[in-house]
């Protein structure tokens, strides 16, 4: 398989990698770029450095075009997220009711900054963009599920829902 | 099957009313389940199931389970409609599992009302009706008067509704709800019976102008692409729905795809376009679901596709998605975005409407602003401009949230005065707090203080105020919450936003986090405040795009109206 030997070092499984052969014959023209790397996020949960150079090599698109895309959007990372994702949304009416609070919480009970994973592998932390559910604020999404009118007494309960 | 004419369109509305309409011969009683994005995340999708599970179990076959998208009052989810035949609708506010299972057993299974947690009687598209008929609907019973009748709560009776005119009533994933709400008969008259030209002069007469927040008039913009000559133009839908604290494009598109799918159908007659893109951002996944459920439904009927109505004209839509990127909502960054590039803006002059998407004359509108286009083709520029300002037709979606009591998406008339939605509406302050002001506009706009009120919602008089009407973000703010806090949260919001090309919002913003983080550390001087007013004057000045140009004005209307609140911090 052409994309194989490049990303060894990743341990992708050869489903995924099938899979990601198949999305990048998929792209293309310029403007199918980022539909398709949207797409390679959500297999592979990340972009390296090593995947945009063979999107590159077989699309022809510049590599630096590539890494340009992948960095300004924030829906796409090159590092691999934790097992769990805690997203605390950043919107006006979840900071005004109290969003602010238990992120301040979050970081200092996990020890982490925003963007980051905590060492075991379990949770990575983001400040999210508004979801659009503000009649819910402040909200806390775990892995998808999402946790409206939180207060910071209850995140451990939630935190301690996913191992 | 392809729909052809008028006549098809009208077969298919009465067979949707034919079936909807209730005999006691057929379903005794039907179930609504509302299912926006705030329904399912405050356990909608439980509550489905549990009158699903019920229902298989009692072997009822009396009973219809539908769902819709939200019902615009989002801090009452999950709500529930159980209509009885012959009986006034109920309306369920905050329903679980437990109070599921009581209402299917008392009032489905039992005809009791369960008064305890009904939130109203009636439904929102009846409210005209019930006004009219003293808050009764003929045929209709009434069983319990002492739960309000849907007309009595100002929140819904200030409200008109033109772009939320289906909201809460058809399902999302079914085309031919729509068009039982006279759904593409708009898209039939402009494609067979209007030129491009009087397309245009209806809508220019109409005096709809953007809703995305600048307010520019849709007619005109319209006018410019229809001339500029080329082989291939654009007509691109904005849904990139960005300001934090804002989501009524997510709740137009999750309760009613169709409008603005037929609101680009006539744009694309208008000026000549064969091709559509809706550039959603990719934290709204059911609205792009939607979208495109609803896409290839037209496309099953032939309203996009080619020849459409027999008439000759050719209109196809794609969904593009966008992938988190604030300045994307920004006409040309979201163009660069679409080609497939990083989001920087550039210039506008050429403008897109003559040199847009891959160089072709483009015309970008707002989710809002496509959704008005049926009705003003339906009902004629004279009934839209009867509603609103002088200036100002039409109606504008505000999502209102912050302290207050209900949260949730309202249109009213343009001119509507502040206080209204606030106080009469909104109902504020919750749990005893007062307000102190309201922010409009979300990252571009500004805060208007209490004094100010009674200002009319309309682009010119906000802007005199120094906030804006923007793209409809509405946010009270309650007494005990800094204004220094929430200035710094927006320009916080913005530099973190910021494209990066221009140095003015690049450096601008940062540096203005900079002195709003040391002011809030109780480190700032008087001079530090004078420094940002003047660093906040040079950003808005000489930024490049939208963002950076408006990125100063909570700084600089939180300093207009609480100076003594930063004066307070640094003494």
């Amino acid at each position: 398989m052409a994309t194989s030997a490049a990303l060894d070092s990743y341990n992708f499984s050869d489903e995924q990698l099938k899979k990601l052969d198949e999305l990048i014959d998929g792209c293309t023209t310029k403007s199918n770029l980022i539909p398709v790397l949207e797409e390679i996020q959500h297999l592979l949960g990340f972009i390296p450095v090593a995947v945009q150079e063979i999107i590159s090599q077989r699309t022809g698109i510049p590599e630096n075009d590539i890494y340009g895309v992948v960095s300004f959007y924030s829906y796409f990372t090159m590092e691999p997220r934790a097992r769990h994702r805690i997203q605390v949304c950043a919107g006006t009416a979840c900071y005004v009711k109290g969003g602010k609070e238990i992120g301040e919480y979050i970081e200092k009970k996990l020890n982490i900054k925003p963007g980051e994973s905590t060492e075991d592998g379990r949770f990575t932390y983001e400040q999210a963009r508004c979801f659009g559910t503000c009649g819910l604020a402040p909200v806390v999404v775990v892995d998808g599920k999402v946790y409206g009118k939180v207060k910071v007494q209850d995140i451990d309960e939630i935190l301690e829902q996913y191992k | 099957m392809l729909v052809k004419d008028l006549a098809t369109l009208e077969d298919i509305k009465n067979e949707v009313l034919e079936k909807g309409r209730f005999k006691k011969a057929d379903k005794r009683v039907r179930v609504t389940v509302h299912m926006g994005t705030c329904g399912i995340a405050s356990g909608a999708k439980d509550v489905l199931d549990t009158f699903k599970g019920l229902l298989k179990d009692s072997g009822n076959k009396d009973v219809k389970i539908d769902t819709t998208g939200c019902m615009g009052i989002c801090s009452k989810e999950p709500l529930v409609t159980v209509e009885v035949v012959g009986q006034e609708p109920i309306i369920y506010e905050y329903v679980d599992i437990d109070k599921a299972t009581e209402i299917f057993d008392t009032h489905i299974e039992g005809g009791k009302i369960v008064s305890k947690y009904a939130f109203a009687r009636g439904r929102e598209c009846e409210i005209e009706e019930r006004l009219k008929g003293n808050g009764k609907v003929k045929s209709q019973e009434v069983l319990d008067d002492s739960i309000k009748g849907i007309e009595e709560i100002p929140y819904f009776s200030l409200q008109k509704r033109i772009v939320m005119r289906n909201r809460g009533v058809i399902d999302p994933f079914k085309i031919d709800d729509y068009i039982a709400r006279d759904g593409y008969r708009a898209a039939y008259k402009a494609l067979s019976e209007m030129d491009q030209g009087d397309i245009i002069e209806t809508v220019s007469e109409s005096g709809l102008r953007g809703r995305g927040g600048a307010g520019f008039p849709t007619g005109l913009k319209w006018r410019f692409a229809s001339k500029a000559e080329s082989d291939q133009k654009y007509i691109i839908c904005n849904a990139d729905e960005g300001d934090p604290g804002a989501y009524m494009d997510r709740s137009v598109l999750e309760s009613d795809p169709h409008s603005v799918i037929e609101g680009m159908i006539i744009a694309g007659k208008a000026i000549g376009a064969t091709r559509g893109y809706i550039y959603c951002r990719a934290e709204y996944p059911l609205a792009v679901e939607i979208l495109n459920r609803a896409i290839s439904q037209a496309r099953r009927y032939g309203l996009l596709g080619e020849d459409i109505f027999g008439t000759g004209f050719d209109f196809d839509i794609a969904v593009y998605e966008g992938a988190g990127a604030f300045v994307c909502g920004e006409e040309t960054a979201l163009i660069k975005s679409i080609e497939g590039g990083r989001g920087n803006p550039r210039l506008k002059v050429p403008y897109p409407a003559e040199k847009g998407l891959f160089k072709e004359p483009t015309i970008i509108d707002n989710v809002e602003t496509l959704a008005n286009v049926a009705p003003i083709i339906l009902n004629g520029s004279e009934w839209f401009a009867g509603i609103g300002t002088k200036k100002s037709k039409g109606t504008k979606v505000f999502s209102i949230t912050g302290d207050i009591e209900n949260v949730g998406c309202i249109e009213v008339p343009i001119g509507t005065p502040v206080r209204t939605v606030i106080e009469e509406m909104a109902i504020c302050p919750e749990d005893g707090k007062k307000i102190k002001a309201v922010q409009l506009g979300g990252p571009s706009g500004g805060c208007l203080p209490l004094e100010y009120l009674d200002t009319p919602l309309d682009y010119e008089p906000l802007q005199e105020l120094g906030t804006i009407m923007g793209s409809g973000g509405m946010i009270a703010i309650a007494e005990d919450k800094s204004a220094v806090d929430i200035a710094r949260f927006f320009v916080k919001f913005c530099s973190d936003e910021s494209c990066g090309k221009c140095l003015p919002c690049r450096e601008g913003t940062r540096q203005m986090v900079n002195i709003l983080d040391k002011i809030c550390s109780g480190n700032g001087t008087k001079e530090d405040i004078d420094i940002l007013e003047d660093l906040a004057h040079v950003v808005k000045k000489t930024a490049l795009c939208g963002l950076g140009k408006t990125a100063s004005n909570p700084v600089l209307s939180t300093l207009k109206y609480f100076r003594d609140e930063y004066e307070q911090i640094v003494e």
